[in-house]
Protein backbone atom coordinates (compact mmCIF):
# COMPACT_ATOMS: atom_id res chain seq x y z
CA UNK A 1 0.00 0.00 0.00
CA UNK A 2 0.85 3.38 -0.64
CA UNK A 3 1.82 5.52 2.06
CA UNK A 4 0.91 8.73 2.99
CA UNK A 5 2.87 11.21 0.58
CA UNK A 6 5.35 13.11 1.69
CA UNK A 7 6.45 14.75 -0.84
CA UNK A 8 3.64 15.96 -2.75
CA UNK A 9 4.04 19.37 -2.78
CA UNK A 10 7.60 20.64 -2.43
CA UNK A 11 7.34 23.98 -1.77
CA UNK A 12 6.11 22.56 1.80
CA UNK A 13 8.67 21.00 2.93
CA UNK A 14 9.93 23.17 5.20
CA UNK A 15 8.66 24.21 8.27
CA UNK A 16 8.82 27.99 7.81
CA UNK A 17 6.29 27.21 4.72
CA UNK A 18 4.35 26.56 7.06
CA UNK A 19 3.54 30.81 7.01
CA UNK A 20 2.61 30.37 3.62
CA UNK A 21 -0.30 27.72 4.01
CA UNK A 22 -3.78 29.16 4.27
CA UNK A 23 -3.74 27.69 7.38
CA UNK A 24 -0.36 29.91 8.58
CA UNK A 25 -0.92 33.15 6.87
CA UNK A 26 -4.41 32.83 9.17
CA UNK A 27 -2.11 32.62 12.27
CA UNK A 28 0.28 35.54 10.94
CA UNK A 29 -2.84 37.79 10.77
CA UNK A 30 -4.37 36.56 14.33
CA UNK A 31 -0.77 37.31 15.74
CA UNK A 32 -0.52 40.97 13.70
CA UNK A 33 -4.42 41.48 14.61
CA UNK A 34 -3.63 40.53 18.11
CA UNK A 35 -0.19 42.70 18.62
CA UNK A 36 -2.63 45.48 17.69
CA UNK A 37 -5.43 44.65 19.60
CA UNK A 38 -3.47 44.72 22.65
CA UNK A 39 -1.72 48.40 21.88
CA UNK A 40 -5.80 49.91 21.28
CA UNK A 41 -6.38 48.79 24.43
CA UNK A 42 -3.51 50.39 26.06
CA UNK A 43 -3.57 53.41 24.43
CA UNK A 44 -7.45 53.76 25.36
CA UNK A 45 -6.81 53.16 29.06
CA UNK A 46 -3.98 55.69 29.15
CA UNK A 47 -5.90 58.56 26.99
CA UNK A 48 -8.15 58.17 29.97
CA UNK A 49 -6.00 60.57 31.76
CA UNK A 50 -7.80 63.06 30.05
CA UNK A 51 -10.60 63.09 32.37
CA UNK A 52 -8.40 63.25 35.63
CA UNK A 53 -6.40 67.05 34.12
CA UNK A 54 -4.85 68.42 30.89
CA UNK A 55 -1.45 68.59 33.25
CA UNK A 56 -1.68 64.15 33.75
CA UNK A 57 -2.49 63.54 29.71
CA UNK A 58 0.17 66.03 28.93
CA UNK A 59 2.73 64.41 31.01
CA UNK A 60 2.00 60.57 29.91
CA UNK A 61 2.19 61.75 27.02
CA UNK A 62 5.61 63.34 27.59
CA UNK A 63 6.75 59.94 29.65
CA UNK A 64 5.72 57.60 26.80
CA UNK A 65 8.08 59.65 24.12
CA UNK A 66 10.78 60.89 25.93
CA UNK A 67 12.42 57.47 26.70
CA UNK A 68 13.75 55.27 23.96
CA UNK A 69 10.95 52.61 24.28
CA UNK A 70 9.26 54.50 22.25
CA UNK A 71 11.09 53.54 18.99
CA UNK A 72 11.05 49.67 20.41
CA UNK A 73 7.36 49.66 20.52
CA UNK A 74 6.95 52.12 17.01
CA UNK A 75 8.99 49.38 15.45
CA UNK A 76 6.91 46.53 16.39
CA UNK A 77 3.47 48.15 15.89
CA UNK A 78 4.79 49.02 12.02
CA UNK A 79 6.07 45.58 11.63
CA UNK A 80 2.84 44.15 13.00
CA UNK A 81 0.82 46.38 10.65
CA UNK A 82 3.18 45.88 7.83
CA UNK A 83 2.26 42.26 7.79
CA UNK A 84 -1.30 42.26 8.70
CA UNK A 85 -1.83 44.51 6.09
CA UNK A 86 0.28 42.34 3.65
CA UNK A 87 -1.36 39.26 4.60
CA UNK A 88 -4.48 40.61 4.54
CA UNK A 89 -4.36 41.83 0.86
CA UNK A 90 -2.94 38.42 0.25
CA UNK A 91 -5.79 35.98 1.76
CA UNK A 92 -8.52 38.83 0.16
CA UNK A 93 -6.91 38.00 -3.13
CA UNK A 94 -6.34 34.39 -2.99
CA UNK A 95 -9.98 33.56 -1.43
CA UNK A 96 -11.84 36.29 -4.07
CA UNK A 97 -9.94 34.28 -6.87
CA UNK A 98 -11.46 31.47 -4.84
CA UNK A 99 -14.69 32.13 -5.17
CA UNK A 100 -14.62 32.60 -8.82
CA UNK A 101 -16.17 35.28 -11.08
CA UNK A 102 -19.23 33.74 -11.04
CA UNK A 103 -21.26 34.93 -7.72
CA UNK A 104 -24.60 33.37 -7.07
CA UNK A 105 -27.61 35.03 -7.86
CA UNK A 106 -28.81 35.19 -4.12
CA UNK A 107 -26.97 35.48 -1.28
CA UNK A 108 -27.23 33.75 2.41
CA UNK A 109 -29.73 34.97 4.47
CA UNK A 110 -30.95 33.44 8.02
CA UNK A 111 -29.14 31.37 9.88
CA UNK A 112 -27.20 29.94 7.48
CA UNK A 113 -25.36 33.41 6.51
CA UNK A 114 -22.41 35.02 7.89
CA UNK A 115 -22.26 38.14 9.76
CA UNK A 116 -21.63 41.58 8.08
CA UNK A 117 -18.52 42.19 10.31
CA UNK A 118 -17.01 39.10 9.37
CA UNK A 119 -18.03 39.70 5.61
CA UNK A 120 -16.72 42.82 5.57
CA UNK A 121 -12.84 42.70 6.79
CA UNK A 122 -10.89 43.90 4.56
CA UNK A 123 -13.02 47.04 4.01
CA UNK A 124 -12.92 47.76 7.78
CA UNK A 125 -9.09 47.01 7.38
CA UNK A 126 -8.96 49.14 4.16
CA UNK A 127 -10.51 52.41 6.52
CA UNK A 128 -9.21 51.78 9.84
CA UNK A 129 -5.86 52.16 7.97
CA UNK A 130 -6.70 55.32 6.31
CA UNK A 131 -7.51 56.19 10.12
CA UNK A 132 -4.27 55.24 11.22
CA UNK A 133 -2.55 57.61 8.55
CA UNK A 134 -4.53 60.69 9.17
CA UNK A 135 -4.80 60.21 12.62
CA UNK A 136 -0.63 60.63 13.14
CA UNK A 137 -0.84 62.92 10.39
CA UNK A 138 -3.34 64.93 12.87
CA UNK A 139 -1.86 64.01 16.15
CA UNK A 140 1.90 62.97 15.96
CA UNK A 141 2.75 65.26 13.04
CA UNK A 142 0.45 68.14 13.80
CA UNK A 143 0.58 71.41 15.53
CA UNK A 144 3.45 70.96 18.19
CA UNK A 145 2.34 73.08 20.79
CA UNK A 146 3.90 74.09 24.02
CA UNK A 147 2.86 73.74 28.04
CA UNK A 148 4.56 73.57 31.40
CA UNK A 149 3.71 70.76 33.48
CA UNK A 150 5.55 70.50 37.28
CA UNK A 151 8.42 72.75 35.66
CA UNK A 152 9.16 70.80 32.74
CA UNK A 153 8.47 71.85 29.22
CA UNK A 154 6.67 69.17 27.00
CA UNK A 155 4.16 68.87 23.79
CA UNK A 156 0.56 70.26 25.12
CA UNK A 157 -1.36 67.09 23.22
CA UNK A 158 -4.24 68.16 25.08
CA UNK A 159 -4.54 71.36 23.65
CA UNK A 160 -4.33 69.53 20.42
CA UNK A 161 -6.76 67.11 21.38
CA UNK A 162 -9.53 69.40 22.25
CA UNK A 163 -8.87 71.69 19.45
CA UNK A 164 -9.71 68.56 17.17
CA UNK A 165 -12.89 67.04 18.15
CA UNK A 166 -14.38 70.32 18.98
CA UNK A 167 -14.68 69.87 15.01
CA UNK A 168 -17.74 68.46 13.88
CA UNK A 169 -15.65 66.92 10.67
CA UNK A 170 -13.27 65.49 12.29
CA UNK A 171 -15.00 64.58 15.18
CA UNK A 172 -18.04 62.64 12.79
CA UNK A 173 -14.79 60.49 11.11
CA UNK A 174 -13.30 59.50 14.58
CA UNK A 175 -16.75 58.31 15.81
CA UNK A 176 -17.22 56.30 12.52
CA UNK A 177 -13.62 54.79 12.68
CA UNK A 178 -13.98 53.85 16.30
CA UNK A 179 -17.17 52.39 15.25
CA UNK A 180 -15.35 50.40 13.03
CA UNK A 181 -12.71 49.09 14.92
CA UNK A 182 -15.22 48.15 17.17
CA UNK A 183 -16.74 45.87 14.67
CA UNK A 184 -13.06 44.61 13.18
CA UNK A 185 -12.35 43.49 17.04
CA UNK A 186 -15.68 42.06 17.47
CA UNK A 187 -15.09 39.26 14.18
CA UNK A 188 -11.03 39.46 14.94
CA UNK A 189 -10.62 38.41 18.55
CA UNK A 190 -13.19 35.65 18.36
CA UNK A 191 -11.58 34.45 15.32
CA UNK A 192 -8.12 34.88 16.71
CA UNK A 193 -8.81 31.75 19.09
CA UNK A 194 -10.01 29.61 16.18
CA UNK A 195 -6.69 30.56 13.97
CA UNK A 196 -4.49 29.85 17.04
CA UNK A 197 -5.61 26.87 17.30
CA UNK A 198 -7.33 27.01 21.08
CA UNK A 199 -10.92 27.06 20.32
CA UNK A 200 -12.91 23.81 20.98
CA UNK A 201 -16.54 23.28 21.00
CA UNK A 202 -16.75 23.81 24.82
CA UNK A 203 -15.09 27.21 24.74
CA UNK A 204 -16.55 28.59 21.20
CA UNK A 205 -19.24 30.21 23.20
CA UNK A 206 -16.90 32.10 25.75
CA UNK A 207 -14.40 32.76 22.75
CA UNK A 208 -17.89 34.52 21.03
CA UNK A 209 -17.89 36.58 24.29
CA UNK A 210 -14.75 37.61 24.91
CA UNK A 211 -14.59 39.14 21.44
CA UNK A 212 -18.02 40.89 21.88
CA UNK A 213 -16.85 42.54 25.40
CA UNK A 214 -13.25 43.02 24.28
CA UNK A 215 -15.02 44.66 21.18
CA UNK A 216 -17.14 47.08 23.37
CA UNK A 217 -14.86 48.06 25.83
CA UNK A 218 -12.36 49.28 23.36
CA UNK A 219 -14.96 50.99 21.01
CA UNK A 220 -16.97 52.83 23.83
CA UNK A 221 -13.76 53.78 25.69
CA UNK A 222 -12.45 55.29 22.68
CA UNK A 223 -15.72 57.23 22.15
CA UNK A 224 -15.74 58.51 25.37
CA UNK A 225 -13.24 60.77 24.71
CA UNK A 226 -14.08 62.78 21.50
CA UNK A 227 -17.82 62.58 22.80
CA UNK A 228 -16.84 64.40 26.01
CA UNK A 229 -14.92 67.40 24.41
CA UNK A 230 -17.22 67.59 21.62
CA UNK A 231 -19.92 68.15 23.86
CA UNK A 232 -17.88 69.68 26.02
CA UNK A 233 -18.03 72.52 23.11
CA UNK B 1 -51.09 16.07 8.36
CA UNK B 2 -53.43 16.82 5.39
CA UNK B 3 -52.24 16.02 2.31
CA UNK B 4 -52.10 18.73 -0.09
CA UNK B 5 -50.14 19.90 -3.19
CA UNK B 6 -47.92 22.88 -4.30
CA UNK B 7 -47.30 25.38 -7.17
CA UNK B 8 -44.08 26.58 -7.26
CA UNK B 9 -42.40 28.78 -9.76
CA UNK B 10 -38.52 27.46 -10.14
CA UNK B 11 -35.90 29.59 -11.84
CA UNK B 12 -32.91 26.63 -12.56
CA UNK B 13 -29.70 27.29 -13.42
CA UNK B 14 -29.25 25.67 -16.86
CA UNK B 15 -25.37 25.14 -18.26
CA UNK B 16 -24.83 22.37 -21.03
CA UNK B 17 -21.11 22.02 -20.08
CA UNK B 18 -17.88 24.01 -18.53
CA UNK B 19 -17.45 25.52 -22.03
CA UNK B 20 -20.91 27.16 -22.74
CA UNK B 21 -22.32 29.70 -20.53
CA UNK B 22 -24.78 29.68 -18.63
CA UNK B 23 -28.71 30.97 -17.63
CA UNK B 24 -31.68 31.02 -15.58
CA UNK B 25 -34.77 29.02 -17.00
CA UNK B 26 -38.24 29.52 -15.20
CA UNK B 27 -39.99 26.32 -15.10
CA UNK B 28 -43.79 25.80 -13.20
CA UNK B 29 -43.55 22.76 -10.77
CA UNK B 30 -47.35 22.04 -10.79
CA UNK B 31 -48.71 19.60 -8.12
CA UNK B 32 -45.73 19.35 -6.08
CA UNK B 33 -46.67 17.13 -3.23
CA UNK B 34 -45.66 18.26 0.36
CA UNK B 35 -44.31 14.89 1.48
CA UNK B 36 -41.98 14.65 -1.51
CA UNK B 37 -38.20 15.42 -1.21
CA UNK B 38 -36.70 18.46 -3.00
CA UNK B 39 -35.21 15.83 -5.44
CA UNK B 40 -38.17 14.04 -6.03
CA UNK B 41 -40.08 17.68 -6.87
CA UNK B 42 -37.19 18.29 -9.62
CA UNK B 43 -37.98 14.27 -10.88
CA UNK B 44 -41.09 15.26 -11.13
CA UNK B 45 -40.57 18.90 -13.42
CA UNK B 46 -38.09 16.22 -15.01
CA UNK B 47 -40.58 13.96 -16.04
CA UNK B 48 -42.62 17.16 -17.70
CA UNK B 49 -39.70 18.15 -19.37
CA UNK B 50 -38.94 14.79 -21.08
CA UNK B 51 -42.35 14.35 -22.28
CA UNK B 52 -42.13 17.62 -24.19
CA UNK B 53 -38.61 16.73 -25.79
CA UNK B 54 -36.85 19.26 -23.94
CA UNK B 55 -33.74 18.26 -21.82
CA UNK B 56 -33.67 17.16 -18.20
CA UNK B 57 -32.18 19.16 -15.33
CA UNK B 58 -28.95 17.57 -14.41
CA UNK B 59 -27.92 17.27 -10.71
CA UNK B 60 -25.91 14.87 -8.55
CA UNK B 61 -27.89 11.94 -6.17
CA UNK B 62 -27.20 8.80 -4.85
CA UNK B 63 -28.66 7.27 -1.94
CA UNK B 64 -31.44 9.84 -1.37
CA UNK B 65 -31.19 9.40 2.46
CA UNK B 66 -28.77 11.48 3.21
CA UNK B 67 -25.32 9.64 3.56
CA UNK B 68 -23.52 9.44 0.34
CA UNK B 69 -23.29 13.17 0.02
CA UNK B 70 -23.66 13.23 -3.68
CA UNK B 71 -26.50 15.40 -4.14
CA UNK B 72 -26.51 19.17 -2.77
CA UNK B 73 -27.05 22.83 -4.84
CA UNK B 74 -28.27 26.13 -3.26
CA UNK B 75 -31.70 26.73 -3.05
CA UNK B 76 -32.25 30.67 -2.84
CA UNK B 77 -28.82 31.54 -1.96
CA UNK B 78 -28.57 28.60 0.71
CA UNK B 79 -26.83 25.70 0.95
CA UNK B 80 -29.15 22.60 0.53
CA UNK B 81 -31.88 24.83 1.38
CA UNK B 82 -33.31 26.71 4.47
CA UNK B 83 -33.42 23.95 6.91
CA UNK B 84 -29.99 23.23 8.96
CA UNK B 85 -28.80 20.16 9.31
CA UNK B 86 -30.51 18.53 5.91
CA UNK B 87 -29.29 17.50 2.56
CA UNK B 88 -31.87 18.16 -0.84
CA UNK B 89 -32.23 14.82 -0.86
CA UNK B 90 -34.05 14.86 2.84
CA UNK B 91 -35.45 17.98 2.60
CA UNK B 92 -39.26 17.75 2.56
CA UNK B 93 -41.37 20.03 0.00
CA UNK B 94 -43.35 20.86 3.61
CA UNK B 95 -40.89 23.45 3.97
CA UNK B 96 -42.27 25.67 1.39
CA UNK B 97 -44.87 27.59 0.74
CA UNK B 98 -47.52 27.61 -2.08
CA UNK B 99 -46.62 30.00 -5.05
CA UNK B 100 -42.94 30.17 -4.13
CA UNK B 101 -40.09 31.45 -6.42
CA UNK B 102 -37.06 29.35 -5.76
CA UNK B 103 -34.03 30.01 -7.46
CA UNK B 104 -31.89 26.93 -7.42
CA UNK B 105 -28.12 27.20 -8.46
CA UNK B 106 -25.22 25.02 -8.43
CA UNK B 107 -22.46 25.02 -5.99
CA UNK B 108 -20.27 27.98 -7.21
CA UNK B 109 -16.17 27.63 -6.44
CA UNK B 110 -13.37 28.13 -8.73
CA UNK B 111 -11.84 24.16 -7.72
CA UNK B 112 -16.08 23.08 -8.32
CA UNK B 113 -16.01 23.20 -12.43
CA UNK B 114 -19.73 23.23 -13.02
CA UNK B 115 -20.22 20.01 -15.22
CA UNK B 116 -23.60 20.17 -16.60
CA UNK B 117 -26.46 22.37 -15.11
CA UNK B 118 -26.42 21.78 -10.96
CA UNK B 119 -24.05 19.14 -11.19
CA UNK B 120 -20.21 20.37 -10.51
CA UNK B 121 -16.55 18.38 -10.13
CA UNK B 122 -15.96 17.82 -6.73
CA UNK B 123 -12.58 15.79 -7.25
CA UNK B 124 -10.70 18.42 -6.00
CA UNK B 125 -11.80 16.07 -3.08
CA UNK B 126 -10.82 13.32 -3.88
CA UNK B 127 -7.64 14.55 -4.72
CA UNK B 128 -7.25 15.98 -0.87
CA UNK B 129 -8.26 12.65 0.27
CA UNK B 130 -5.67 10.82 -1.48
CA UNK B 131 -3.04 12.79 0.05
CA UNK B 132 -3.96 11.09 3.32
CA UNK B 133 -7.46 10.64 4.50
CA UNK B 134 -6.84 7.13 4.97
CA UNK B 135 -4.66 5.12 7.21
CA UNK B 136 -1.55 3.37 6.07
CA UNK B 137 0.42 1.41 8.72
CA UNK B 138 -0.34 -1.94 9.49
CA UNK B 139 -3.29 -1.83 12.07
CA UNK B 140 -3.41 -5.29 12.80
CA UNK B 141 -7.02 -7.29 12.75
CA UNK B 142 -10.21 -5.52 14.41
CA UNK B 143 -9.16 -5.28 17.98
CA UNK B 144 -11.50 -6.40 20.83
CA UNK B 145 -13.76 -3.51 21.82
CA UNK B 146 -12.19 -1.65 24.89
CA UNK B 147 -8.61 -3.17 23.79
CA UNK B 148 -7.36 0.06 22.80
CA UNK B 149 -8.39 2.89 25.25
CA UNK B 150 -9.74 6.34 23.37
CA UNK B 151 -10.61 8.92 25.70
CA UNK B 152 -14.13 9.61 25.55
CA UNK B 153 -14.21 13.14 24.07
CA UNK B 154 -11.64 12.04 21.72
CA UNK B 155 -13.92 9.53 20.34
CA UNK B 156 -17.09 11.85 20.38
CA UNK B 157 -15.17 14.16 18.08
CA UNK B 158 -13.73 11.92 15.98
CA UNK B 159 -17.04 10.73 15.57
CA UNK B 160 -18.24 13.72 14.98
CA UNK B 161 -15.81 14.64 11.79
CA UNK B 162 -16.53 10.89 10.42
CA UNK B 163 -20.52 12.58 10.05
CA UNK B 164 -18.83 14.40 6.75
CA UNK B 165 -20.22 12.85 3.49
CA UNK B 166 -18.07 15.64 1.58
CA UNK B 167 -21.08 17.03 -0.46
CA UNK B 168 -19.35 19.99 -0.76
CA UNK B 169 -21.60 22.59 0.82
CA UNK B 170 -18.95 24.28 3.35
CA UNK B 171 -17.07 24.60 0.44
CA UNK B 172 -20.48 25.87 -1.66
CA UNK B 173 -21.59 28.40 0.93
CA UNK B 174 -18.15 30.07 2.24
CA UNK B 175 -17.51 33.34 1.11
CA UNK B 176 -13.78 32.17 0.54
CA UNK B 177 -14.81 28.93 -1.14
CA UNK B 178 -12.70 27.20 1.52
CA UNK B 179 -12.69 23.67 2.12
CA UNK B 180 -11.47 24.07 5.80
CA UNK B 181 -14.52 22.16 7.25
CA UNK B 182 -14.36 19.19 5.18
CA UNK B 183 -10.48 18.90 5.34
CA UNK B 184 -10.52 19.44 8.91
CA UNK B 185 -13.45 16.79 9.16
CA UNK B 186 -11.22 14.49 7.53
CA UNK B 187 -7.91 14.74 9.30
CA UNK B 188 -9.69 14.98 12.86
CA UNK B 189 -11.48 11.86 11.98
CA UNK B 190 -8.39 9.77 11.75
CA UNK B 191 -5.99 11.39 13.68
CA UNK B 192 -7.78 11.64 16.89
CA UNK B 193 -7.53 7.82 16.97
CA UNK B 194 -4.63 5.23 17.99
CA UNK B 195 -4.52 3.58 13.99
CA UNK B 196 -4.67 7.40 12.57
CA UNK B 197 -2.85 8.65 15.10
CA UNK B 198 0.75 7.00 13.73
CA UNK B 199 0.41 9.21 10.22
CA UNK B 200 -0.41 12.49 12.15
CA UNK B 201 1.62 15.20 11.44
CA UNK B 202 2.03 14.12 8.05
CA UNK B 203 -1.36 13.57 7.25
CA UNK B 204 -2.36 17.24 7.98
CA UNK B 205 0.53 18.59 6.46
CA UNK B 206 -0.07 17.03 2.99
CA UNK B 207 -3.94 17.30 3.23
CA UNK B 208 -3.19 21.03 3.75
CA UNK B 209 -0.97 21.46 0.91
CA UNK B 210 -3.45 19.61 -1.35
CA UNK B 211 -5.97 21.81 -0.58
CA UNK B 212 -4.32 24.74 -1.33
CA UNK B 213 -2.68 23.32 -4.31
CA UNK B 214 -6.47 22.74 -5.25
CA UNK B 215 -7.01 26.42 -4.89
CA UNK B 216 -9.68 26.68 -1.89
CA UNK B 217 -9.64 30.01 -0.28
CA UNK B 218 -8.56 30.10 3.36
CA UNK B 219 -11.03 30.49 6.77
CA UNK B 220 -12.05 33.89 7.31
CA UNK B 221 -14.38 32.02 10.62
CA UNK B 222 -17.66 33.18 9.54
CA UNK B 223 -19.36 29.74 10.37
CA UNK B 224 -21.59 29.69 7.09
CA UNK B 225 -19.83 26.53 6.30
CA UNK B 226 -21.19 24.91 9.71
CA UNK B 227 -24.75 26.46 9.57
CA UNK B 228 -24.65 24.61 6.34
CA UNK B 229 -23.44 21.52 7.04
CA UNK B 230 -25.87 19.04 6.18
CA UNK B 231 -24.04 16.79 8.89
CA UNK B 232 -23.31 19.85 11.12
CA UNK B 233 -19.66 19.70 11.81
CA UNK B 234 -18.48 22.44 13.99
CA UNK B 235 -16.66 25.52 13.16
CA UNK B 236 -14.23 24.36 16.45
CA UNK B 237 -13.23 21.22 14.42
CA UNK B 238 -11.42 24.04 12.01
CA UNK B 239 -9.51 25.50 15.26
CA UNK B 240 -8.31 22.04 15.76
CA UNK B 241 -7.11 21.46 12.26
CA UNK B 242 -5.36 24.91 12.49
CA UNK B 243 -3.38 23.63 15.90
CA UNK B 244 -2.70 20.16 14.34
CA UNK B 245 -1.19 21.68 11.38
CA UNK B 246 1.13 24.04 13.62
CA UNK B 247 2.07 21.10 15.37
CA UNK B 248 2.80 19.10 12.56
CA UNK B 249 5.48 22.26 11.06
CA UNK B 250 7.04 21.99 14.37
CA UNK B 251 7.40 18.62 14.62
CA UNK B 252 7.23 16.44 11.45
CA UNK B 253 10.25 14.54 10.70
CA UNK B 254 11.32 15.42 7.07
CA UNK B 255 10.95 12.79 4.42
CA UNK B 256 13.28 9.21 4.60
CA UNK B 257 15.86 10.36 2.19
CA UNK B 258 16.19 8.03 -1.19
CA UNK B 259 12.29 8.87 -1.96
CA UNK B 260 13.72 10.78 -4.55
CA UNK B 261 12.93 14.06 -3.30
C1 LIG C 1 -5.97 48.69 14.98
C2 LIG C 1 -5.77 48.00 13.93
C3 LIG C 1 -6.17 46.57 13.69
C4 LIG C 1 -6.48 45.58 14.58
C5 LIG C 1 -6.50 45.65 16.09
C6 LIG C 1 -6.80 44.41 13.81
C7 LIG C 1 -7.14 43.19 14.33
C8 LIG C 1 -7.48 42.09 13.59
C9 LIG C 1 -7.70 40.79 14.13
C10 LIG C 1 -7.58 40.42 15.58
C11 LIG C 1 -8.03 39.96 13.11
C12 LIG C 1 -8.40 38.50 13.17
C13 LIG C 1 -7.27 37.63 12.70
C14 LIG C 1 -7.64 36.18 12.69
O1 LIG C 1 -8.73 35.83 12.21
O2 LIG C 1 -6.84 35.37 13.13
C15 LIG C 1 -8.05 40.75 11.92
C16 LIG C 1 -8.39 40.27 10.68
C17 LIG C 1 -8.34 41.03 9.54
N1 LIG C 1 -7.84 42.31 9.41
FE1 LIG C 1 -7.28 43.50 10.95
N2 LIG C 1 -6.71 44.71 12.47
C18 LIG C 1 -6.32 46.01 12.37
C19 LIG C 1 -6.07 46.70 11.20
C20 LIG C 1 -6.29 46.20 9.93
C21 LIG C 1 -5.92 46.85 8.72
C22 LIG C 1 -5.24 48.20 8.64
C23 LIG C 1 -6.32 46.02 7.69
C24 LIG C 1 -6.21 46.15 6.19
C25 LIG C 1 -5.85 47.09 5.47
C26 LIG C 1 -6.93 44.86 8.26
C27 LIG C 1 -7.49 43.85 7.56
C28 LIG C 1 -7.93 42.67 8.08
C29 LIG C 1 -8.54 41.60 7.34
C30 LIG C 1 -8.83 41.59 5.85
C31 LIG C 1 -8.79 40.56 8.26
C32 LIG C 1 -9.45 39.23 7.95
C33 LIG C 1 -8.45 38.27 7.44
C34 LIG C 1 -9.08 36.93 7.21
O3 LIG C 1 -9.77 36.44 8.09
O4 LIG C 1 -8.86 36.35 6.15
N3 LIG C 1 -6.88 44.99 9.64
N4 LIG C 1 -7.68 42.04 12.24
S1 LIG D 1 -28.38 11.75 -2.43
FE1 LIG D 1 -27.04 10.84 -0.97
S2 LIG D 1 -26.86 12.46 0.44
FE2 LIG D 1 -28.39 13.24 -0.87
Amino acid sequence: MQSVDLNSVKSFRCPSNYFFTSVGKKLVMGISGLVWAGFVMGHMAGNMLMFISPGAYNSYGHALTSGGLIYVVETVLLTALSIHVFFAVWLTVDNRRARGSQGYALSQKGSKGASIASRTMAAQGSLILAFIIFHLITFKFGPVYETTVNGVQMRDLHRLMVEVFQQPGYFAWYVFCLVLLGVHLRHGISSIFQSLGVLNSNNQATFQKVGIVYAIVVSLGFLSQPISVFLSR
Amino acid sequence: MKDHTLKLKLKVWRQASSKTLGRFVEYEASEVSTHSSFLEMIDQVNEGLIKKGEEPITFDHDCREGICGSCGFMINGEAHGPLKGTTVCQLHMRNFKDGETLTIEPWRAQAFPIIKDLMVDRSAFDRIIAKGGYISVDTGNAPDANSLPVPKPDADDAFMSAACIACGACVASCKNASAMLFVSAKVNHLSLLPQGGVERPERVHSMVAQMDAEGFGACTSTGSCSASCPKEISLSNIAKLNRELLFSALTRRQAPSGDGV
